[in-house]
């Protein structure tokens, strides 16, 4: 048994509704994970957009290679090296932290790269127009760029939300106890893993699908000319 | 010019439409729509836009398929008895009409891939089975036709508009259809690159086998080389005739109408 | 020990990377075609087929695939070695994303195309592979390359189901000499070097197939 729940061998069926209850346990850790590190990816992907962006060579040259560079190596790897080489230098971060700082920092280079397509889509004329203005530089960002920007990268987001949670599983191999990681016990004391891993296959669709469907709803939402100010 | 009919007897129509009618969803650009053309016939279809000309050779090119009423093509009727899906025929007997009916479009629509003559080769190779060097040496031929021996090797995107749709007048021609349809031939050309389209159209309206049905918008073009010209509109044929009666002496209003805008 | 000795047991890792990279790419590509050219396909079954494919390969986790086929397919029959469930899982997870980018590819050849090949009366199957494909395989470059990078990262996972790749040998090796960080590091800048390989591969592919299949760009009338 795990976290007190037992499961039931007696046939296919009474073991797949025995052990959903663990499973779905795990589902609550993978949408945390996802939560937080999407929420890391957005704003770590701001900075490193923002960054770039900078008319300074030797700011913004290092920061595009680091971009390439988190964008070219397996997340399996990152993972590893924080959670084996923080401790090293006196950061001991519970792993389920860690295993989102990674899934953060992975999908960063992805965000910014989102960021950085957005802001240079819109239209040069409405920059030097409100420049001509003489509008400030923050109300710039503010009324302008941002109400624009906004709309046309939801969906380049959301499919990379819908990404993160397909990469989660990851985490198992740093202990986090998320659906594929129990899923693997729970096969590994019955020697029954078939069963298991359909299951968390299927949720996995689901939990897709649901993300999928909440990102669509929410890019019909906004108008493609831009968040609407009155 | 097609020579005139013996007398005494009828000439059998190469095209034939018989109570036709098209609709786009709601919109009904074929109503009742009868048609015919005779074998080595001339025909220029004019009207404004939307009046259903286009259709007409879309129809007869089996890019279209219609609702209602019967077309036939050399005797051969569009619709298959027992023929299902949208065409009401089978691919097989779509493809059987095809081998009589060529198209020449508004975009030339060549095959960028390819050079000018794998461009005119690749049909009647794949199609027509003629081998490789046969169909080379008749490429060559045609392109001498149009002017354009030399641009053999060349890409599509390497000639100018007008030459490419003389290149789509010669892949169209080496598929030896018996009908062949310009849809708008210089309607896509700079002013300057439509006289040389225009003198290949004329040239092809010299061969006394080839039907040709013409939709264009260049009065003047179509009242040289036409048989008949036909004024469309609303789906239907308005007034038709020999071009000095419809361009000379237009008796519909509607005609007159039409003319009198197009041609100030 | 030096850093530089670790050097050689992880290289020896990013060869086995390498070939997975390779044939788990080529398999995939395949998959991705005849997925692709399913979902337009004439007949209802395949089109099915193929889109339950798509969706349930893009829907899941690889690594909850990659598991599935190394402990729950024995069960079902079949026992493949962890190489081939690996590569397998790699190929099924790269062709189902390669396929959307084929049927894409092959939508955005211009209607036109297809009309002109109707006119000279070629066959479906005539139009699609002399006239559509050629012209589509040009537009398909892009988006494969950048599938080919991210199966190179995926290789990764094939160390948890056992397979010596170079994540299994930093991971050896660490629990060996517990030299964290510069063996992670190493094998960090390994992938990177690889996956810049791989960049340059895919750029040259690019540039010969703009050449060869499409040089179309830029009608003038």
């Amino acid at each position: 048994m795990i976290y007190g729940i037992h499961w039931d061998l007696h046939s296919p069926l009474a073991f797949a509704i025995s052990i959903l209850p663990i499973l779905l346990i795990g589902m609550k850790v993978t949408v945390e994970a996802t939560i937080l590190g999407f929420l890391v990816a957005l704003l770590l992907g701001l900075v490193l957009a923002l960054l770039r962006r900078v008319p300074l060579r030797i700011i913004a040259w290092p920061t595009a290679v680091v971009i390439e560079f988190l964008r070219d190596t397996p997340l399996l790897v990152q993972l590893f090296f924080l959670y084996y080489v923080l401790p090293k230098y006196g950061v001991t971060l519970p792993a389920l932290f860690t295993g989102v700082l990674a899934l953060g920092v992975q999908y960063s280079a992805y965000t910014s790269e989102v960021y950085r397509a957005g802001l240079d889509a819109i239209d040069r004329g409405q920059i030097e127009a409100a420049t001509a203005l003489n509008l400030s530089r923050a109300r710039l960002y503010r009324t302008i760029i941002l109400p624009q920007a906004i709309p046309r990268i939801i969906p380049a987001l959301g499919n990379y939300l819908v990404s993160m949670i397909k990469d989660t599983p990851v985490l198992s191999t740093v202990t986090v106890l998320e659906m594929l990681n129990l899923a693997q016990i729970i096969g590994d004391r019955t020697y029954r893993y078939l069963i298991p891993l359909s299951i968390v296959g299927a949720l996995f669709l689901l939990l897709t699908v649901i993300a999928s469907t909440a990102v669509n709803r929410l890019d019909r939402m906004l108008p493609k000319e831009g968040v609407p100010l009155r | 010019m097609s020579p005139p009919a013996e007398p005494g007897t009828a000439p059998d129509e190469i095209i034939r439409f018989e109570k036709v009618t098209k609709r786009f969803g709601a919109l009904t650009v074929l109503d009742d729509f009868d048609f015919h053309v005779i074998p080595g016939e001339k025909v220029t279809l004019i009207g404004p836009s939307g009046s259903g000309k286009s259709t007409v050779l879309r129809i007869l090119m089996t890019l279209e398929r219609f609702q209602t009423g019967r077309v036939e093509l050399d005797g051969i009727s569009y619709h298959e008895s027992g023929g299902k899906g949208p065409f009401k025929a089978s691919p097989r007997h779509l493809r059987e009409i095809r081998t009589r009916v060529g198209m020449v479009f508004q975009s030339f629509n060549l095959f960028p891939h390819m050079t000018v003559l794998r461009n005119i080769i690749e049909a009647p190779v794949a199609v027509l089975k003629i081998p490789k060097e046969e169909a080379i040496e008749r490429a060559i031929g045609l392109l001498d036709l149009v002017g354009l021996a030399e641009k053999k090797d060349a890409y599509p995107r390497q000639l100018s508009g007008g030459q490419q749709q003389r290149v789509a007048i010669a892949r169209a021609l080496a598929m030896r259809p018996r009908v062949l349809l310009f849809d708008e031939p210089t309607s896509a050309l700079d002013p300057q690159l439509v006289g040389e389209v225009q003198s290949v159209i004329r040239d092809l309206a010299h061969e006394h086998d080839l039907t040709m049905l013409l939709v264009t918008h260049e009065m003047r073009f179509a009242r040289e080389i036409s048989d008949r010209v036909c004024f469309f509109d609303k789906g239907r044929v308005v007034e038709q005739g020999t071009p000095s009666d419809i361009f000379g002496a237009p008796s519909e209003k509607r005609t007159q109408e039409f003319l009198r805008s197009i041609l100030d | 020990m030096h850093w530089t000795s670790y050097i050689a047991p992880l290289a020896q890792g990013a060869w086995i990377t390498a070939e997975i990279t390779a044939y788990s790419t080529v398999l995939g590509a395949a998959l991705s075609f005849a997925a692709g050219l399913g979902r337009v396909s004439r007949s209802r079954a395949v089109r099915v087929t193929a889109a339950v494919y798509i969706e349930i390969f893009r829907g899941t986790s690889l690594l909850v695939q990659m598991f599935w086929l190394y402990y729950a397919l024995p069960l079902l029959g079949p026992s493949l070695p962890p190489m081939a469930s690996g590569v397998l899982a790699l190929s099924l997870n790269i062709g189902a994303y390669g396929a959307e980018v084929v049927r894409g590819a092959i939508n955005a050849v211009p209607r036109e195309q297809w009309e002109a090949s109707t006119a000279l009366n070629f066959t479906r199957r005539q139009a699609l592979w002399r006239i559509i494909m050629p012209q589509a395989l040009a537009e398909m470059m892009p988006p494969f390359g950048n599938l080919a990078i991210q199966n190179l990262k995926d290789t990764s996972l094939v160390s948890l189901i056992t397979i010596s790749d170079l994540s299994f040998h930093a991971d050896a090796l660490r629990n060996l000499t517990l030299a964290s960080t510069p063996i992670y590091t190493l094998t960090l800048l390994m992938y990177f070097g690889m996956a810049l390989v791989l960049t340059v591969l895919i750029r040259m592919i690019e540039r010969w197939s703009r050449r060869h299949l499409a040089p179309a760009r830029g009608a003038h009338a």
